[in-house]
């Protein structure tokens, strides 16, 4: 009898404490934060932070959609935060409650996707560019038209990527890479089918060991990947185009349906926080639109990168991808055609 | 006959789980559609502007909803020439794989089953050893055999500088300092190869093996040439073997899409590669489940055709040995 008291007033105890400890659950990328963040927000809140990870917009989007489970921040990318806000999945964002936001430089605040900046903050952002070998090519390659030049013939890798070669194809071709008529998409499909004897391979993630190996000269990537690979390879350096580029976000975001708004709240701003961020930087590798981090970072080195220092002018004309609902359909028609041409 | 129910049980349930139920829901994929949920655009009573969906429900956002409904109309782009075009490819590919197969799979299984031959089993175990890694990670192992900064051209690069007559020789042939062996339909092909012919080994040389001796013992006696008594003897009996292989190559290359992603860096897509864009990228499940349908009743014909070869053969078979 007495170790059943015993034993209940353990029970007692332990849900009690249950009870009492804050909570919040976060839901981000896989491999995207340094865990030790975590660690210091709970030491520091009293807050238990509940992690769990995804690896694509859309397992995220369904989990959020279907409305059976909650979480209290989220790290979805731009074209997905503009899907979630037409879908009323997300929540405007107190900025009273998140005082660090002026770290984060406005240039990276009211993008399309969000352009009141209501929604969401920037977490972390990365360009389309060319990665090229320094041994391989005979000039830099700062326009688009490196990927038309014949010199490279058999000796440059695009990406197998619907929207994004598509998006590259448009810009060349002088359209908005979110262009949806049929025109501009045609121009487009006929400037890859041009291109096509050109290219040596459509590659995604293979494109990091090909460069690395110095299989081509020339390839469109996205700056995560150039980073990698410039690691690994010294021949190798990375250049966003003069004619613009796509420019994409992830960015932290409270969930309509949250439990905890004020502890995603201090969350949020924890992020936002310099030391926090450039952690996390130094974790990630993906360049941060948080100004007082790059600080503690050094600007110097921090700009030292073309993948985190784009010149503004280019920067500027940069685009992000819209979200295009139906018409995504459109982009894999004619993907399907260039790629089935032989 | 109860208690045999309930044995079955377990399979039954898995049967029905992971292959009836998948079954049907890309049947009900590939025959619907998701189109935008119609919708009026009215004034709430201050002001604002609403939306009244057509169940009912008023909300102020622009509507998103969809709503899954019949149609044929996937089956329609699907006969578009783009994708015939690479569905044929597929089948040519598939159809080269397995022929390929057959031509150096049979021989090596006759081989393996001579009266003669020693160890057996042992190059049975060295056949299928490569088959217990992973084949993505073979198929890697041979892009870095291949690729332009692979391991071929390096050596031949070696050569060159060590031969001066080897390296005239080449490039007499118009052949650059890098040879592409890689990213070409070809190179698909010896992926392939490479990654299913095991399963053509293994089931012709099992049937071979199991051929009765006493039959070539016998023809030998009636004064058949050992040519003859494989005509007669070895082949028909190996028969089910054979089409047994090749159905095991052929339904996986028809099917396959990170062979040809790998070796062909993209540019000889195969039907598979398409759909698994829709499932993936182009996040189109619909048209993904009505190509897989008719890859699926591709793949069923095949199916059929070399069961009524295996039919026929069995009725002469009988006829032969009487």
């Amino acid at each position: 009898m007495k170790k059943l008291a015993v034993l209940a007033a353990l029970l007692a105890v332990f849900l009690f404490t249950c009870a009492a400890a804050e909570k919040i659950s976060v839901y981000n990328w896989g491999d995207y934060i340094d865990q030790e963040t975590i660690e210091m927000f709970e030491k520091e809140t009293g807050i238990e932070v509940e992690y769990m990870v995804y690896e694509t917009n859309e397992d995220m989007y369904a989990k959020i959609a279907n409305g059976k489970s909650s979480y209290d921040v989220i790290f979805p990318s731009d074209y997905m935060v503009e899907r979630m806000i037409r879908e009323n999945l997300l929540q405007k964002i107190n900025w009273d409650n998140i005082p660090n936001v002026v770290n984060i430089d406005p240039r990276f605040m009211h993008q399309a996707y969000d352009p009141e900046s209501q929604y969401s903050v920037p977490y972390t952002w990365g360009t389309m560019g060319i990665l090229y070998n320094k041994s391989m090519v005979e000039e830099i390659p700062t326009s688009w038209k490196t990927l038309q030049d014949e010199r490279y013939s058999m000796n440059m890798l695009m990406l197998n990527s619907p929207r994004d070669t598509i998006g590259i194809a448009l810009i060349m071709a002088g359209h908005s890479l979110n262009a949806t008529d049929a025109a501009a998409l045609e121009e487009a499909k006929q400037l890859l089918i041009e291109q096509k004897p050109l290219v040596l391979a459509y590659v995604v993630d293979e494109v990091k060991d090909k460069m690395i190996a110095g299989e081509a000269a020339v390839a469109l990537v996205w700056s995560g990947d150039a980073t990698f690979s410039m690691a690994e390879n010294d021949e190798l350096d990375y250049v966003v185009p003069e004619e613009g580029s796509n420019i994409f976000f992830d960015a932290i975001c409270i969930p309509a349906n949250a439990k905890n708004v004020s502890g995603a709240e201090k969350f949020i701003d924890f992020l936002c926080r310099a030391d926090v961020a450039a952690k996390n930087y130094e974790y990630v590798g993906y360049a941060i639109p948080n100004k007082a981090a790059i600080e503690v970072l050094g600007a110097d080195e921090y700009n030292a990168s073309p993948v985190n220092n784009p010149p503004q002018e280019v920067l500027d004309k940069c685009e992000v991808f819209k979200y295009l609902g139906e018409e995504t359909k459109l982009y894999d028609q004619v993907w399907t055609e260039i790629i089935s041409e032989y | 006959m109860k208690h045999k129910n309930l044995m079955s049980l377990p399979f039954t349930l898995w049967a029905v789980i992971f292959i009836v139920l998948p079954l049907c829901l890309i049947v009900w994929y590939g025959v619907t559609l998701e189109i935008p949920v119609e919708y009026t655009q009215i004034t709430l009573e201050d002001g604002s502007t609403a939306y009244k969906l057509e169940d009912g429900t008023i909300q102020t956002q622009e509507p998103w909803q969809k709503k899954a409904v019949i149609s044929f109309s996937n089956f329609k782009r699907m006969v578009e020439p783009t994708y015939l075009k690479l569905l044929i490819r597929s089948l040519r590919v598939a159809l080269l794989t397995t022929l390929i197969c057959l031509l150096l799979g049979y021989p090596v299984a006759l081989i393996l089953t001579g009266k003669d031959f020693k160890h057996p089993s042992l190059w049975m175990m060295l056949i299928i050893l490569p088959m217990w890694m992973n084949f993505l990670l073979r198929t890697y192992s041979w892009m870095s055999i291949l690729e332009n900064s692979g391991i071929l051209n390096s050596w031949i690069a070696s050569l060159r500088e060590a031969i001066p007559a080897f390296d005239q020789f080449l490039s007499d042939r118009g052949v650059g300092n890098k040879i592409i062996f890689l990213y070409n339909e070809n190179a698909v092909i010896l992926g392939m190869v490479y990654n299913y012919l095991s399963f053509m080994i293994m089931p012709i040389y099992t049937v071979i093996e199991k051929i009765d001796h006493s039959l070539l013992e016998a023809a030998a006696d009636l004064g058949a040439s050992p040519s003859k008594s494989f005509l007669r003897v070895t082949l028909p009996y190996s028969l089910p073997g054979v089409l047994e292989g090749v159905t095991m190559v052929f339904v996986p290359a028809v099917t396959t899409f990170v062979i040809s992603q790998l070796m062909g860096g993209g540019k000889v897509p195969l039907i598979g590669d398409v759909i698994q864009n829709q499932f993936g990228k182009s996040s189109d499940w619909h048209f993904g489940a009505s190509l897989s349908l008719l890859v699926m009743v591709v793949v069923l014909a095949f199916m059929r055709g070399l069961h009524s070869i295996d039919k026929e053969e069995e009725v002469q078979k009988e006829v032969r040995i009487f």
